[in-house]
């Protein structure tokens, strides 16, 4: 693996509290992924990204943006990919999901803050991120009201660029959005100096759609009682395509589900005949938060599918290609956007009728919903979610977690008893 | 085959343990403090199962508890949630098709639902010690009084509530209280009113009118406790005296 420290030390980071992350990256990837049995051979491609995360894929961007190419930060899965493709943007993840970037983050943040948006801000203040050192510029959305206020504070350090996301689903709601999506646009046309065209939107819809089926294949191999792949990996492998080149990932995933259909057909299963099937859904689950998957997994289950942004909701739905005008295209993406369900929404139904159609498809026996501690939204709607699965007679484990280990214990204990509950 | 079901419950306060007979019947109980060691804990009820001809070749051993994976002698691990569903419903049960256990423990208050003996639903309380017996020890210590002299004390005790559901902040409001020279009773009577209306508000997610109610745990042993559980859930909660080993039958039955 090549030595980063020139780059980061070139992107201005920390390089001493930098090293701290580094340190103790390997030992977790080791006991959350190495330790498993029978992976996939497809999983390679992962190992080696996570392996150099904070150096292969920035080294990429690097190059890009000394070719003239513009590359943009991402926190949502509400913002259109497709514009800043179409514009020869590239889009890239952020980093958020670690405990070590929650204290520069409660620096300037309540403690009573979600850790994704403590972990976020800390990474950028702490200059312990090299995609928070990267990006150009940084589209946020007004999705929940701790990242509006958290991008006010981000916004006087790096050029922000927020959209605002509607809060109801109507159709001048969907309207608005597709307005919002125009203006959108317009700026990423200034920002990149490439005009947007019918061309070049139709063929990033293409781009974008390819990746979501080929996420989607590995999904639906998941689908299988024939289980050929982790929930770990998956999640892994769904992490890590916030930040990878999208044909690249398409390629990589395909590659995956066809090893993985090939497991199917042979009866080869990661798991024991019988183990029961999660389906986890709730807050998104940033690389490298791998806590919720580990401990169900060394519990004696299996994670089979999340319902979930690091999850379904990233790659259900496509934006329909066949477009004629921008007016289209924009119209295209706000339909396809807005089928995806957040707990930011209200009424927000739609998330309830997805997990019980997703217990159906996969098979699942139980539904773990998890959210973040602070997050009011997915908290809330833990009443209504939690009330409709019994109703449908479908068991379900709610808990909140963050992203420390001193809760490890207590998860484990409740995550065992419902384990055992399902055996039973 | 082996004679001896036994199961072992560390809880964070006290260490229980149980053996059963082919007949389900409990033989042997001991209980210990937990003590600052589970190890050392375990090593003590290995010793003490030795001396009364109780082994790992005659015994098939189960360990619950938050210090189960100490007992290096058992032949399996099992979570103090579906132990103590299965001891209630051993305790409880019999014709009762449906039953809410409510165990307030040193560190956690469980609720949970028994459907024809298996485990259907449950609740914990977070990583807080707000509403378990954690709570009641610390304030009964504030008191300079006993568990059982705090009940008693509490049930000639009105008219005083705090607010506070933080066991710190609890404890400064109790301080307080003595500062101004309320009556004992009536300060005992709000710590004990506190639990009860916290353990309640938990329970009340799954009680059913119909469910049979019962109490398992250290505070079974207070009739006040649970009658004022009762009071408050408008329904009767029954106790048992060996509802403090609940979790241990439990995990004796997963033996068998």
């Amino acid at each position: 693996m090549a030595d980063r420290h020139e780059m980061w030390k070139s992107l201005g980071m920390n390089i001493e509290q930098h090293d701290v992350l580094c340190s103790v990256l390997p030992g977790a990837v080791g006991d959350v992924f190495m330790s498993q049995k029978n992976r996939p051979k497809g999983m390679d491609f992962w190992d080696m990204v996570v392996a150099d995360v904070h150096g292969i894929r920035p080294a990429e961007l690097i190059e890009e943006q000394k070719k003239g190419r513009k590359v943009f930060g991402t926190f949502c899965v509400y913002v259109p990919d497709e514009v800043i493709i179409a514009c020869n943007g590239i889009v890239t993840g952020l980093c958020g999901g670690s405990q070590f970037w929650v204290p520069d983050g409660e620096a300037v943040l309540p403690k009573n803050t979600c850790p994704l948006i403590k972990a976020s801000v800390g990474a950028r203040l702490g200059k312990t991120c090299p995609f928070f050192r990267i990006a150009d510029m940084y589209v946020g959305e007004t999705t929940c009201d701790g990242k509006k206020k958290a991008y006010e504070i981000l916004g006087e350090d790096v050029p922000m660029y927020v959209m605002d996301v509607p809060q109801m689903k109507r159709p001048e709601d969907i309207e608005r959005w597709s307005h919002e999506i125009a203006m959108f646009a317009k700026k990423v046309e200034e920002f990149t100096g490439v005009k947007l065209t019918v061309e070049n939107l139709k063929k990033s819809i293409h781009i974008v759609n390819e990746k979501r089926k080929a996420l989607g294949r590995v999904y639906n191999a998941r689908k299988n009682k024939t289980l050929p792949i982790s929930g770990r990996d998956s999640l892994l492998m769904m992490q890590i395509s916030f930040f990878d080149d999208p044909e690249r990932c398409a390629t990589m995933c395909n590659k995956l589900a066809d090893e993985l259909d090939q497991r199917v057909k042979d009866g080869v299963s990661v798991v024991d005949a019988g183990t029961k099937r999660i389906l986890v859904t709730g807050t998104p689950l940033a690389i490298p938060n791998w806590k919720l998957h580990n401990i169900i997994e060394t519990t004696g289950a299996a994670v089979v599918c999340e319902e979930m942004c690091t999850g379904t909701r990233y790659f259900e739905n496509l934006v329909d290609e066949n477009i004629s005008s921008l007016e289209d295209g924009f119209k295209a993406l706000a339909n396809r956007y807005m089928k995806t369900n957040c707990a930011c929404f209200t009424p927000n139904t739609g998330r309830i009728d997805d997990i019980k159609r997703m217990v159906k498809e996969y098979n699942v026996d139980g539904v773990i919903d998890c959210n973040l501690k602070f997050c009011c939204l997915y908290d809330t709607e833990k009443f209504s979610v939690g009330r409709a699965l019994k109703e449908a007679g479908i068991p379900v484990l709610q808990i909140e977690t963050d992203y420390t280990d001193t809760d490890a214990e207590q998860l484990r204990t409740r995550i065992g008893a419902f384990v055992e509950m399902l055996n039973k | 085959m082996n004679k001896y079901f036994i199961g072992i419950d560390i809880g964070s306060t006290s260490a229980k343990t149980v053996v059963l007979d082919e007949n389900k019947n409990i033989i042997e109980r001991i209980l210990l403090p937990t003590g600052w060691s589970s190890k050392e804990t375990s090593e003590i009820i290995l010793r003490k199962l030795n001396d009364l001809n109780f082994n790992v070749g005659n015994s098939t051993i189960v360990a619950t508890g938050y210090g189960r994976v100490s007992v290096f002698f058992a032949n399996k691990a099992v979570t103090e949630i579906t132990c103590h569903g299965k001891g209630a419903d051993y305790l409880f049960g019999g014709e009762a098709a449906d039953l809410l256990v409510i165990d307030i423990g040193g560190q956690d208050t469980k609720i949970i639902q028994i459907k024809d003996g298996n485990v259907v639903d449950f609740l914990m309380n977070d990583k807080c010690s707000a509403g378990t017996g954690r709570f009641l020890e610390v304030m009964s210590n504030a008191l300079n009084l006993k568990m059982d002299e705090l009940c008693d004390m509490a049930a000639k005790g009105s008219d005083t509530h705090i607010s506070s559901l933080c066991t710190v902040f609890a404890e400064s409001e109790v301080i307080s209280l003595i500062g101004r020279g309320e009556k004992r009773e009536n300060i005992a009577f709000a710590i004990v009113d506190s639990i009860i209306k916290k353990v309640c508000q938990q329970a009340q997610k799954l009680y059913r009118p119909g469910m049979k109610v019962c109490l398992t745990g250290g505070l079974s042993e207070f009739k006040y406790i649970s009658d004022s559980l009762g009071k408050e859930l408008k329904t009767n909660v029954e106790a048992k005296e060996d509802g403090r080993y609940a979790g241990a039958i439990g995990a004796a039955l997963m033996a068998m």
